[in-house]
């Protein structure tokens, strides 16, 4: 017989090795799954994993990871910081919808203006559309006691509506033969957010989210408004106490992954997918949820959470198009990933201890609980 | 006296320590059997044991000439072992007898069951009414009702685990004379409690433990209640000594201060004045859940009230928040270490940042400064004493008394001029709990006001200059505790003024 014991404080060991375990866990589920689907289960996970990095075609695989991570480790690092105070904003994907709607507005305003002042415009833009969408859910809270999970949520189905009306009304190409979606930020050089580097698939918004990490390292270690951030999570009765005040940390934490998933959400439109169009959403603000929770909460843990997420993108297209794994079993594949870490996190914080079984098991009554000093 | 309950050998240990090594005694029948310790000396194990609730690893028992091994509770109860324990296990929506028949294997209708309340309650003096709601009785009747839960049992051993630290002294003069009375009649007790004076004047045989182990035994009425406290800690002990100081001029004024409690079930303060003054510890008494929580957050900032109804220094205070009033010099330490007082999840470091970042200067510029903190917590964990591995350690690492002892240590070496502390000796064994009271004492000699909020009487007038009463929020005008006897101080409790005592 097993049982599990509370360890005094939560071990540092397994908090780095648990993600190292989910990681191999879900490739020996999903290996399950893919047999089950009637595939080579070794091939399939070496076609997600390996290929991407040392196949063939390895090269623009690994621009394409590139690609999918910026985006991804922006808004998770903005959510780790509101997740760490106890402050769940599920909603980054309307905010990133939103960011990419205000910032490639600012830019098609000027159309076909050239100048240097436009593209640092539409980053202001970008974020400060992420920042105002997450403020609803934050007002909300402050004032009426909402629940910030439930609200948040509800507005990526608003910012959706949103965008589709964007793309077929007000953003649409005037040029665009009455085809829905605007124009192509790509083609406007001064509204547009190319590869810095050809070949590397750095732009700036990868060059963001690097920047991103340091900046979210040094808030939540060395700074006081990252201090408090963490009183917060720990124990809001101790946050009090030590004079932290609630509101403005919600203010702070939803504000910040707004502004970020709206950066993330202007560097894309205005860089790999090139215009506003209906279905610009490509999930990443959901995604970047399981980024935050593998990466630890952890600015460098969601670095290469991120990095490992868009490898399973791109090893998932992959697999997709040579294996003919259906795409459904790619995305339960993902969530195995989170399901996995969720599982063994309890060992963090507890310790599994063999128990010799008794000859008559113990009966413990309701009262041992209350037990004395 | 023959001999009810005897122990013998009984071991259990638990992974890292052992709560009870060896322990024999016996327990003759209708005796009051003391059971002496400090906190983590093993007393709840064993009772628990006793109680069938935990499994010995070794040893064995004899109850009535039998051997006794009680898998669990039911099996306890049925072979005449009964328990009350500190912390009830009542609905407050429900009646006393619709408790007490939830307890029951084989219940008797509703009214029978009545009638035998009501007969146990008079034979033992214990005024219940079986149709009364819980939630409208004060704690001294709602122990009243696990009292006549056990004695429905006809028990021959009841176990009382710190029945008295909820109680008022009245309400505990009540209870001794049921014990006297049960023990009379033949039912043998087994006393749990830290209170010497009461096992002094209670019990007549007492047994004491320290890590686990009996060190001795004795006739406690033989005994002075300061030898006691020596046995159970092992050491002499030192008890810090007062010395009379001239007050000097007001730091704290409180003044007609009234709030609402932000819980439910909290207790709203009304109209409190008190006025302390440098050199001097002002006591608060009053049997819990009477506004003491509520006086601490208005006092810390956590409750905002009436801009002149709290003044620091001659400033008004009463609408600033905490860190505000920690920068005047008014620091507080709430009764909850764990969760309140200190983040349990963090490090002791990070506890130290928690509120001392302002008054040790541990930023710069916004930025944290770790090495200061550090040096910090390492002067709290050294001149308080705090036993710990290290300072990087998680603060729910800690023992209760440990930790207390890093939170007041944390306040006092910030130099406060006023300083507010809300049970600072609850649950921390004898020594520790002496180096804490000498430590407030040594700061109201260096000229900071102090205020203890507590409900240990023997500590209140141990250290306090001037003794107030909380009475539902109320507060009495305070006296000079050197006139107050625990007599006085009781009345007091009960809603009476210090003036209308009889002397």
């Amino acid at each position: 017989m097993f049982r599990l014991e509370a360890r005094p404080q939560a071990s540092k060991t397994w908090i780095v090795l648990t993600p190292i375990l989910a990681v191999v866990a879900t490739m020996f589920a999903g290996g399950l799954l893919f047999a089950a689907l009637g595939k080579d289960p070794v091939a399939s996970i070496q076609l997600i994993f390996w290929d991407p990095l040392f196949g063939e075609f390895a090269a623009m695989d690994r621009v394409d990871i590139l690609k999918k991570a910026g985006p991804l480790i922006l808004i998770a690092l903005g959510l780790s910081i509101g997740f760490r105070a106890g402050i769940w904003n599920i909603g980054a994907e309307g905010q990133y919808i939103m960011g990419a709607i205000c910032g490639a507005a600012v830019g098609l305003a000027f159309y076909p203006m050239e100048a240097t002042f436009i593209f640092p415009l539409m980053v202001i833009a970008g974020a400060l559309g992420g920042w105002a969408w997450a403020m609803i859910p934050a007002f909300l809270k402050n004032r009426f006691g909402t629940n910030e999970i439930l609200v948040s949520l509800m507005l990526v189905y608003v910012a959706e509506h949103f965008l589709s009306q964007m793309s077929l009304g007000l953003l649409k190409n005037p040029e665009g033969r009455g085809f829905p979606g605007s124009r192509n930020l790509q083609q406007y050089a001064s509204a547009s957010n190319p590869e810095l580097f050809p070949g590397t698939g750095m732009h700036w918004g990868v060059i963001a989210a690097l920047v991103a990490v340091i900046a979210a390292y040094i808030l939540m270690n060395r700074h006081l408004t990252g201090f408090q951030v963490r009183v917060t999570g720990e124990s809001p009765r101790a946050a009090a106490f030590a004079g932290i005040i609630p509101r403005r940390i919600v203010v702070f934490c939803l504000g910040t992954s707004g502004a970020l998933a709206g950066l993330a959400g202007l560097f894309e439109v205005s860089g790999p997918a090139g215009q506003i169009s209906i279905d610009f959403n490509q999930g990443y603000g959901f995604t970047a949820i399981i980024v935050a929770f593998l990466g630890r909460l952890n600015p460098f843990g969601i670095l290469l959470a991120g990095l490992l997420m868009g490898l399973t993108y791109i090893g998932g297209n992959l697999a997709e198009q040579a294996a003919g794994l259906p795409a459904a079993a790619i995305q339960a594949f993902q969530g195995m990933l989170l399901f996995f870490l969720l599982a063994f996190d309890l060992l963090s914080n507890y310790r599994i201890r063999r128990v010799r079984r008794r000859v008559v098991p113990q009966v413990t009554e309701p009262t041992a609980s209350q037990e004395t000093a | 006296m023959t001999a009810l309950l005897t122990l013998d050998g009984l071991t259990k240990a638990y992974p890292g320590v052992i709560a009870n090594d060896s322990v024999s005694f016996e327990i003759g029948e209708g005796e009051i059997h003391a059971l002496l310790g400090e906190n983590g000396a093993g007393k709840s194990t064993l009772v628990k044991m006793i109680y069938g609730l935990v499994r010995p690893d070794a040893g064995h028992m004899t109850f009535r000439g039998k051997p006794f091994h009680p898998g669990e509770p039911r099996a306890a109860r049925a072979a005449g072992v009964a328990m009350v324990f500190q912390h009830f296990s009542l609905f407050e929506a429900m009646s006393v007898a619709e408790n007490i028949s939830l307890g029951m294997e084989n219940p008797p209708s509703r009214r029978q069951l009545a009638a035998r309340i009501r007969e146990v309650s008079n034979a033992y003096k214990l005024p219940l009414d079986p149709d009364r709601i819980i939630g409208d009785l004060s704690v001294g009747e709602r122990q009243r009702v696990e009292i006549i839960r056990c004695l429905l049992q006809n028990p021959k051993l009841l176990i009382m685990d710190e029945p008295t630290s909820v109680l008022t002294p009245q309400e505990v003069d009540v209870l001794f004379e049921t014990l006297n009375k049960l023990s009379s009649e033949g039912t043998a007790i087994l006393y749990i409690s830290h209170k010497l004076e009461e096992i002094r004047t209670l019990c007549h045989h007492a047994t004491i433990l320290r890590h686990g182990k009996v060190v001795d035994n004795c006739d406690p009425t033989q005994q002075t209640a300061r030898r006691l406290a020596e046995m159970m800690v092992g050491s002499a002990l030192h008890i810090p000594a007062k010395k009379n100081l001239h007050p000097g001029e007001v730091l704290l004024e409180v003044d007609h201060l009234s709030a609402r409690s932000r819980t439910p079930f909290g207790t709203s303060l009304k109209d409190i004045s008190l006025k302390v003054r440098s050199g001097e510890v002002m006591g608060i008494g009053g049997v819990a859940g009477n506004g003491q929580d509520e006086l601490l957050s208005a006092l810390s900032g956590e409750i905002l009230v009436k801009r002149e109804m709290i003044r620091v220094l001659n400033v008004d205070t009463g609408d600033l928040r905490p860190n505000e009033r920690r920068e005047l010099g008014l620091l507080t330490a709430p009764e909850e270490r764990l969760g309140h007082a200190a983040a349990p999840n963090m490090s002791l470091t990070e506890n130290a940042m928690l509120t001392a970042h302002q008054r040790q200067k541990l930023t710069t510029g916004g930025f944290l400064r770790w090495n200061a903190a550090r040096g910090f917590a390492r002067a709290i964990v050294k001149q308080f004493d705090v036993r710990t591995p290290g300072i990087a350690n998680a603060a729910r690492s800690l023992s209760g008394g440990n930790l207390q002892k890093f939170v007041i240590g944390r306040e006092i070496l910030q130099n406060p001029r006023v300083l507010v502390v809300n049970q600072p000796t609850w649950g921390v064994d004898a020594a520790a709990a002496s180096a804490i009271r000498q430590a407030l004492m040594n700061l109201a000699e260096a000229g900071a006001a102090v205020v203890v909020i507590s409900q240990d009487l023997d500590e209140l007038l141990e250290m306090s200059d001037r003794l107030a009463i909380l009475n539902e929020g109320r507060l009495s005008v305070p006296a000079e505790a050197a006139d107050l006897t625990i007599e006085a101080i009781g009345l007091m409790m009960g809603g009476m003024e210090a003036a209308d005592v009889p002397a």
